[in-house]
């Protein structure tokens, strides 16, 4: 448990700190103040909304950390059992990262047309981008194949298991992750044209390049994980 | 005053912007069916958690029909008894307290009381329901699925919850996994609303520190909800493996009914840290909102500001933050490496500290108070002393020497039933008798709100408290019958009877409360806006109850906390959260 | 007023309860005295905690009550008296825990001398072994646990030679002699608990966690298992008997050890069959069993129950209640079986009967018995075949008359009371859930549809 306590101790420093010092140094039974302070931001209602929807993406990739960390901590203390004989892992998950990464980059590059508002390279670099999760997922599953061809098999030692479980989730989060690439894609048909192109898709662009360089952050930690163990 | 314009729109989530904050629902099923509206999302938890619990009630009765008189009913088999531990286990404390208080008073409570028109991801807070409803329905299911449901209790500990011998060992352990699942992803979605809404749709001029209560207990307690449910969804999803696929995460070889299983080399103890991981926190969940709740009702009741603002909510962050480094005081006994117990004691006897402080801040918001004994408040103080008395008997288990002795005893089943049964429940209560009117427009009827309040405030102590002596003699729990020992008199089998017979009473006293709600609805005294003459803000709304969008075309603009209550010098002795300093500073808006 | 009146009743009324309550801890017969210790010292201060917390509630209540004239003294906060209140609670909790905790580095720490005893769990049953002359307990492997090696020793290891191997729940420990429990469970988890002792710990597959304490008394007290193992949870009992060190090596002494149980030779059938011939008169040449004279079907019962229960007869463990005269025939038959060897010897003859179900007696609806039946499945086999593992033995196609008469026997406590009964008291705590004649009938009608066993 002690990565999870890690990791968690760590969320919960910044949620408390960042509590205490929105409450320290208040009188709040005196009133009139907090209208003074109120964030300029709220003045700007698409902001807010932007602002709404990045922090609900936040916090949900705090709950999969969460998620994740509490898997890997289940991974540690059960590789700490006697009867753990690690994997031998495939080596098409080295290109499988490439892949992953590849996607990543290409998210970051389309997120940094839209701010040069070049509506033709951030359609493109997205595109792209996706096509190489896609690629992804495939190699994922080509891995699995190789591995039960191969003979192991979910239920012959936990090291699979794990292996399979962790592949899985994060494929899943990857696919959840291509629903919304989708969505966007079908956006940016409908933006075609339109006057302020990039305007439309910009929120989805920012938000796909959060997701995806989480998981792929995630995806490297796990794939460290079976390296060394 | 375009700022008023800009805010119709501002907490809406941008592809919904259109279709949900302009478009309000004309029809009985899209107002009330498929509602977007958080405050008939709310009504939609509640009834269903009400009613799910309901169900657990009636177990409980069951479970104490066999306790009381062991020879008399027939259709109670240990295999039964065990299956009703379990699932009304499981239902009072995540199907109906972790959901009520969350789904329901959340979804009811946080946009009105921080100015909000509703929600800041609607269409997900529908969602979050009919996940929910699922959830519960594959539950129920699991009592018809072949073998019954689970009967490994709500701990659902491996190995015995997929080892035959336990009811339920293959399709109720599953379909009751499964369940938990859903209604983690349930609840999941509503969480981030909960969260997002509280830090971006608050009104202006409500600063975090002028928050109600309230919304600090719920705030808190979601964020805590959404760190700890995935430990159970991961030690779910490991089990469900182990059950079907055969895999070895939790299973150690084992020798069932003296046959060889083809499992090897799992750790039983690996569950229990994920389970308690979760399990722990779970206790705040439930808990963090009721100090909240209780504590406004304590303020307007009492005609008084709550005592230490500021001492209350740190204590809520403290509580939050230590609830995560205290899960393995429940295996003090499980055969974990010893040396834990030296931390974990330490952990855990010290968020008594902050815990005690909030009983102490109650009292003290009373004293000196000007109290109206209403129903509301009259729950208040049956929770505080409930509260005292639950909360007391934790520095006995959390303290590691003494849980060896009184560990798996009906010490155990006292004390949690104390703390985190009767407790939130009494605020529940309370906190339905205080805002029905809103929800309403009517008055919950008095004489039954007292005649409810009485039976179950001395009914439950009752029950609780001989309870605790049983424990201490060293009555094991989860048992199905006594039978013959060396060490139980034949007087605890009457105590028994005793504790039965108060159940069965306080039980159906329940019926006085749910007769109430219907009765009131139709024929209850009209409320009109403010009854309890409350400041908060979802007490200032134009109508009453809140049509949607909450309040009406101008949001409130909030210059005060919300405990003005007794100010010196004031014309009444309340003053609501949106009613500026001086009459003439409305333009410091502009 | 009426809640602040309460208040102060339940203050009351919970003080004295407290004092006068019939309910306490059992006489202490372990070295954990500072076990109750600790609790009387947590009940002290948070007893002083609960009145003072709730008298100032009530005192609050009634002196600030509602008066229209009135108002509420405006003090949002008062940090001094916050801090104040921290503080103490502090001490007050630093006063609970200090001492909890050097009392749990007592009970973490295992005195040197103490010898070394294992309890084994199973659903739902307690056994034990001791480390014999050598002071060494034998390696195991749940991978080897099987009819007869129900312990799973390792054979190989010499160690476990002269392991002393006790089945059937009875724990014997010699007076004011430290001993570290070694626990370990063949199936799920257990919780070995003795109230008396006040330590407790779970018993967990794949592991082995332990306990210490010396006992400080003589007597016989109740093994409980307090971690949910399954429906059978309530009837996993035991009892551990502290002996003074004579009696207590008088005992051991008489245990069989791990060799003993590998020499143990099969029953010789054709020995048995002349002593069957005394059966014969009352079970029937065939051992088909004879209403009339109360002699239940023998054949198709399996051996281990047959030499169990012959054992029992022949020890008064079994037939010695006034109350069941044919048991008393059968106490005073087995005289007859002068030794071990020949209650074996017969038992393997009846094996090799020829098993035809017996007929049945009872006119009941069988539908009904099925739900009772799902709880004596658990160990007797979803066919009523019975396992031998769970020392269950078989129901189905034995004589139903017999279940009827044996079911009442066990819930009126005829049989299985004898505090030599090493699976009787189980049948006594299940047959309580059968709560009238009716259920019995419709139950052993179930019974009688099983098939045969396979």
């Amino acid at each position: 448990m002690t990565v999870t306590l890690i990791l968690l101790a760590g969320m919960m420093a910044v949620i408390v700190g960042w509590l205490i010092r929105q409450t320290t140094n208040v009188s709040p039974w005196v009133a009139d103040t907090g209208v003074q302070e109120y964030d300029n931001n709220r003045n700007n209602p698409d902001q807010l909304q932007a602002d709404s929807v990045k922090i609900g993406l936040g916090v949900f990739l705090a709950v999969a950390t969460s998620l994740f960390a509490l898997f890997i901590s289940a991974y540690m203390m059960r590789m700490e059992l006697a009867d753990w004989s690690p994997l031998n892992d495939p080596d098409i998950l080295w290109f499988n990262t490439a892949f992953l990464v590849v996607a990543s980059v290409y998210f970051q590059l389309a997120h940094n047309s839209v701010k040069r508002l070049d509506a033709n390279k951030v359609r493109t670099y997205f595109l792209v981008a996706g096509i190489f999760t896609f690629i992804f997922l495939i190699g994922q599953l080509e891995a699995w194949r190789q591995l039960s061809e191969a003979g192991y098999y979910l239920s012959n030692n936990p090291a699979n298991a794990f292996f399979y479980l962790f592949t899985a989730v994060h494929g899943l989060h990857l696919f959840g992750g291509l629903w919304v690439w989708c969505k966007t894609t079908l956006k940016f048909a409908e933006a075609k044209g339109k006057a302020p192109e990039v305007a439309i898709v910009a929120r989805s662009v920012e938000l796909c390049t959060i997701y995806w360089h989480f998981l792929l952050v995630v995806w490297l930690v796990l794939f460290a994980l079976f390296i060394y163990t | 005053m375009t700022q008023v314009a800009h805010d119709e729109t501002a907490f809406a989530p941008p592809a919904e912007v259109e279709e949900v904050e302009l478009y309000h629902p004309k029809t009985f099923i899209g107002k009330y069916i498929w509602s977007q509206d958080a405050k008939v999302i709310a009504i939609q938890y509640s009834i269903t958690a009400i009613g799910i619990g309901l169900v657990a009630l009636v177990l409980s009765g069951i479970m104490r029909l066999q306790l009381g008189f062991p020879d008399t009913f027939s259709f109670i088999d240990p295999s039964s008894y065990i299956q009703n531990v379990t699932i009304h286990g499981m239902i009072m404390v995540i199907y109906l307290l972790t959901a009520l208080f969350l789904g329901g008073f959340g979804n009811y409570l946080i946009p009105l009381m921080v100015g909000a028109r509703d929600m800041v991801f609607p269409y997900v807070n529908m969602i979050s329901y009919w996940v929910y409803l699922a959830a519960v329905l594959v539950l129920v299911a699991s009592f018809f699925a072949p073998g019954g449901a689970t009967g490994a209790g709500w701990t659902l500990y491996p190995p015995q919850a997929i080892l035959p011998g336990t009811p339920g060992s293959d399709w109720g352990i599953v379909l009751m996994l499964i369940s938990l699942a859903l209604f983690i992803v349930g609840f999941t979605m509503g969480g981030l609303n909960y969260v997002v809404t509280v830090l971006q749709a608050r009104t202006r001029g409500m600063s975090l520190m002028r928050m109600p209560l309230t919304i600090w207990g719920i705030f808190m307690a979601t964020i805590l909800a959404l760190l700890a449910f995935p430990a159970l969804f991961v030690s779910a999803i490991m089990m469900i493996l182990d059950q079907t696929i055969g895999t070895s995460f939790f299973m150690p070889a084992v020798v069932s009914m003296g046959e060889q299983l083809d499992y090897d080399g799992g750790s039983p103890i690996l569950f229990q840290h994920l389970f308690w991981f979760f399990g722990h926190p779970e206790v705040y969940i439930v808990a963090l909102p009721a100090f909240g709740i209780v504590s406004d009702l304590i303020s307007v009741h009492a005609r008084k500001n709550i005592f230490g603002y500021r001492m209350m909510v740190w204590a809520i962050i403290a509580i939050g933050a230590l609830s995560f480094i205290v899960w393995a005081h429940h295996m003090y006994v499980s055969g974990m490496h010893p040396y834990f117990g030296f931390f974990f004691a330490t952990t855990t006897l010290i968020i008594a500290v902050p815990t005690a402080l909030k009983v102490y801040n109650w009292v003290l918001t009373l004293w000196k108070g000007n109290i109206r004994l209403t129903v509301p408040m009259l729950f208040a103080i049956g929770f505080i002393f409930t509260f005292v008395n639950g909360g007391i008997t934790g520095l006995f288990l959390g303290n590691v020497t003494v849980d060896v002795a009184l560990s798996d005893t009906y010490f155990v089943v006292a004390h949690f039933h104390m703390v985190m049964a009767v407790s939130p429940i009494l605020v529940v209560f309370g906190a339905i008798y205080h805002w029905y009117p809103k929800i309403t427009g009517r008055m919950l009827n008095d004489t039954l709100g007292k005649t409810h309040f009485w039976i179950t405030f001395l009914g439950t102590y009752a029950i609780y408290y001989p309870m605790h002596y049983l424990g201490i003699l060293g009555v094991p729990r989860r048992y199905y019958a006594n039978g013959v020992t060396d060490f139980i008199p034949e007087s605890a089998q009457s105590l028994n009877a005793g504790i039965t017979v108060a159940a069965l009473i306080v039980g159906v006293a329940q019926l006085i409360f749910i007769y109430n709600l219907i009765i009131s609805y139709s024929r209850g005294k009209e409320a009109g806006g403010n009854p309890w003459e409350a400041t908060t803000l979802e007490w200032q709304t134009p109508d009453t109850p809140p049509k949607h969008g909450n309040f009406g075309d101008e949001l409130p603009v909030v210059y005060r906390w919300a405990y003005d209550y007794g100010v010196p010098g004031a014309e009444l002795d309340y003053i609501p959260q949106n009613q500026p300093p001086r009459p003439t500073s409305t333009d410091s808006e502009a | 007023m009426a809640i602040a009146i309460a208040v102060v009743i339940l203050i009351i009324g919970s003080v004295l309860f407290h004092f006068w309550s019939p309910w306490w801890l059992t006489p202490i017969a372990s070295n954990w005295g500072m076990i109750d210790d600790t609790i009387n010292l947590t009940f002290a201060v948070t007893g002083f905690v609960f009145v003072a917390v709730n008298g100032f509630l009530a005192y609050v209540i009634i002196r600030y009550r509602h008066r229209d004239d009135k108002r509420a003294t405006y003090e949002p906060e008062n940090k001094k008296l916050e801090w104040w209140l921290i503080g103490l609670t502090t001490v007050g909790v630093a006063a609970l825990l200090a001492p909890g905790l050097v009392v749990w580095a007592k009970l973490v720490d295992v005195p040197e001398d103490a010898a070394q005893v294992e309890v084994v769990g199973q659903q739902w049953h307690w056994s034990f072994r001791y480390p014999g002359a050598d002071g060494v307990l034998g390696k195991v492997n749940s991978r080897l646990v099987n009819e007869d090696n129900p312990f799973g020793m390792n054979p190989d290891d010499p160690a476990g030679r002269d392991d002393i191997l006790v089945r059937g729940n009875e724990l014997r420990l010699p007076l004011d002699e430290p001993v570290k429990l070694l626990l370990r469970s063949k199936d799920v988890l257990h919780n070995f608990a003795v109230a008396q002792f006040r330590v407790k710990m779970d018993l967990v597959p794949g592991m082995v966690p332990y306990l210490w304490f010396t006992p400080t008394r003589t007597g016989k007290f109740d093994i409980l298992c307090e971690e949910l193992c399954g429906l059978g949870h309530f009837a996993m009992r035991g009892h551990v008997v502290i002996d003074e060190r004579d009696d207590y090596e008088a005992w051991l002494s008489k245990q069989v050890t791990f060799a003993d149980t590998l020499k143990q030779t099969k029953g010789d059938a054709v020995a048995g069959k002349i002593l069957y011939g005394t059966c014969a008169s009352c079970h029937g040449q065939g051992g088909q069993g004879n209403v009339a004279l109360n002699a239940p079907k023998l054949s198709g019962q399996s051996g281990w129950y047959m030499t169990g229960q012959l054992k029992n007869f022949k020890s008064g463990v079994r037939g010695a209640d006034e109350n069941d005269p044919y048991g008393q025939q059968m106490a005073q038959m087995t005289a007859l079986l002068y030794d071990d060897k020949a209650i074996s010897d017969v038992a393997a003859y009846i094996r090799t009967l020829p098993d035809t179900p017996a007929p049945t007696t009872l006119e009941s609806a069988a539908a009904k018995g099925a739900q009772i039946y799902s709880t004596c499945a658990a160990c007797h086999g979803s066919n009523g075949q019975g396992i031998s593992a769970m020392n269950a033995p078989r129901l189905a196609g034995m004589s139903d008359w017999y279940l009827v008469t044996q079911l009442n026997n066990f819930k009126a406590g005829v049989r299985g009371s004898h505090e030599q009964d090493k699976y009787g008291p189980q049948m006594l705590l299940m047959t309580s859930m059968l709560k009238n004649e009716q259920m019995v009938t419709d139950l052993v009608a179930y019974i009688n549809t099983l098939g045969k066993p396979e």
